[in-house]
């Protein structure tokens, strides 16, 4: 096809907006390797010293603790329960279906800061202190709905007639989701264990409201470094968290097509 | 199937919500534990002083211009996908969703970098002898627009991208053989049919900024608050829960009105086809 009039614009206009997008993370991930106390313009040299000093500060360390397992458990229980509904969803008729859809997919258009709110107030009216179940149980919510979205999206593309087949040869229904349903899913489920890991790992907003100072997490402990402006430690760790959160779902990408390329 | 799920969002969504609500009607005590009642004191309280509204006339303000400056800047880049034929173009988009995976926190600091004293554009602007002492670029509101604008402009890109995408490229093929120019062709086809992604774009833009406290508190200044830094400076700050719940309620009243509204008119489906 021809390409459209006032191309090269278009592309000199993208080309800048990603330009704008990344200086500022390339800035982060350039400056945490300065040497200089301030952590700012210009580079005078190259040096891995405020990684050291991170890694010698154990709250920081502690915080990465927290977090991983915080993702990793939000991971695991918000695809348990998104996946039944999901299949429910693709799957099956049923009264209320859109609404009830919609119900499930609302805390993305929740304002999170009404949703840090609304479990605070709600565990201090059961008397309960903030504690680490608090933080899990608000990840759950406010990954949730990622999750159905990335499973029902890929429910929609696996034929009903394999499980159909499946069943006329005489497999059970759990036996025709374990063997049938479940292997062609996986790559859905992995994608939504992944994205929920991430959005927990990264979350601020709503965690700001939920972490104490013994369950912080790590965008929680940046946030409490900031109070005293930006230092060269912040930019280390902001780099740490952007190889984490970034390679992950770049190595998931890569996996999964090798996954695809090695099943046929 | 759905039990799960549904008393997941139920009880720690729905509920808490509710209580927010019921929150709010209470009256504050001096000496922590709140007082359960049913009086609009802190409803009151919003509207004697006209500093609270006004801070929700800026929050909607704010959102409003990132929603346009989203629209400005990202529908171009949305366009060069749906029409590119480079092969770099899953990589292309794989770098725009990248954001999405980066720490809000850190993103919205990482301008700290660029617009500071000592940041990227004093150094350079210093080094060339442009100016002599750092320009102030921080705490303002066009520090805090650039914090949400790298928050939200994927969102945006996507939106219009998805709805582009659905676009039959020979309808615009017909347009021009039918005599329309290329700017004519995407005037009249092209344009209208990504209307729906670029309207679920705006929506989304417009929750998510409303929503927010992040920006204004690490990139503005004093005098650039939104509704939710006040929440959270209740809150978290003075404890004062009852008034933080009106707060609360008030944000949720006005954005459930704009979903609502939208979603009768346009449907809300479009924003959730975005995001998968």
């Amino acid at each position: 096809m021809k390409r459209p009039s006032g191309w090269s614009l278009i592309k000199i206009y993208t080309l800048l907006i990603y330009v704008w997008m990344f200086t500022p993370i390339v800035a982060v991930v350039l400056l945490s390797f300065n040497p200089q106390q301030f952590g700012s313009f210009p580079m005078e040299g190259f040096s891995f010293r405020w990684y050291v000093k991170l890694a010698g500060n154990a709250t920081i360390l502690g915080a990465f603790k927290n977090s991983l397992v915080l993702g990793s458990l939000t991971a695991v229980m918000a695809t348990a329960i998104g996946i039944p509904a999901a299949m429910a969803f693709v799957r099956y008729d049923f009264r209320g279906k859109e609404t009830l859809n919609t119900l499930l997919l609302s805390p993305i258009m929740i304002p999170e800061v009404v949703l840090g709110v609304a479990l605070l107030i709600f565990i201090r009216w059961l008397q309960q202190p903030k504690s680490f179940a608090l933080l899990l149980i608000g990840h759950v919510v406010l990954t949730l709905p990622y999750v159905l979205l990335v499973v029902q999206a890929r429910l929609v593309g696996i034929k009903r007639e394999y499980e159909e087949a499946a069943q006329t040869l005489g497999a059970s229904p759990f036996q025709t989701f374990w063997s049938v349903t479940f292997p062609l899913l996986a790559p859905a489920i992995f994608a939504g264990m992944l994205f929920s890991f991430t959005i927990s790992f990264d979350d601020v907003t709503a965690t700001l409201f939920w972490a104490t100072a013994q369950n912080q997490t790590v965008p929680v402990k940046i946030f409490g470094m900031l109070r005293n402006s930006i230092s060269p430690e912040i930019n280390a760790l902001g780099a740490v968290m952007i190889l984490l959160t970034v390679s992950l779902p770049l190595a998931a990408g890569y996996v999964s097509r090798r996954f695809a390329r090695g099943s046929g | 199937m759905l039990a799960p799920s549904l008393s997941a969002v139920f009880f720690l969504l729905v509920i808490p919500v509710c209580f927010v609500v019921v929150y709010s009607f209470w009256l504050r005590s001096p000496y922590g534990g709140d007082i359960p009642a049913f009086q609009f004191g802190n409803y009151a309280k919003f509207f004697d002083d006209f500093f609270y509204p006004s801070l929700l006339i800026r929050t909607i303000r704010v959102a409003l211009e990132t929603v346009a400056l989203c629209l400005v800047m990202g529908y171009i880049p949305a366009y060069f996908f749906y029409r590119t034929e480079s092969r770099f173009k899953p990589f292309l988009m794989i770098l725009i969703m990248l954001p999405f995976w980066i720490s809000f926190i850190i993103r919205t600091l990482s301008w700290i970098n660029i617009l500071g004293d000592s940041g990227l554009i004093n150094h350079v602007l210093m080094k060339i002898g442009l100016i002599d002492s750092p320009f102030q670029m921080l705490y303002n509101e066009a520090a805090v627009l650039m914090g949400l604008l790298q928050y939200l402009l994927p969102f945006m890109i996507l939106n219009i991208y998805v709805s582009l995408d659905g676009i039959d490229k020979s309808l615009t093929e017909a347009a021009k053989s039918l005599g329309c120019t290329e700017w004519q062709a995407f005037k009249e086809v092209t344009l209208p049919l990504s209307l729906p992604g670029v309207s679920a774009g705006c929506l989304l833009v417009f929750v998510l900024t409303c929503g927010t406290y992040l920006p204004p508190m690490i990139l503005g200044g004093p005098g650039n608050d939104m509704i939710a830094n006040l929440i959270f400076k209740r809150i978290v700050g003075t404890l004062d829960w009852p008034f933080g719940s009106a707060l609360s309620t008030i944000l949720l009243g006005l954005l459930g009105v704009i979903v609502y509204t939208y979603n009768r008119y346009l449907g809300i489906n479009q924003i959730f086809k975005s995001l998968q």
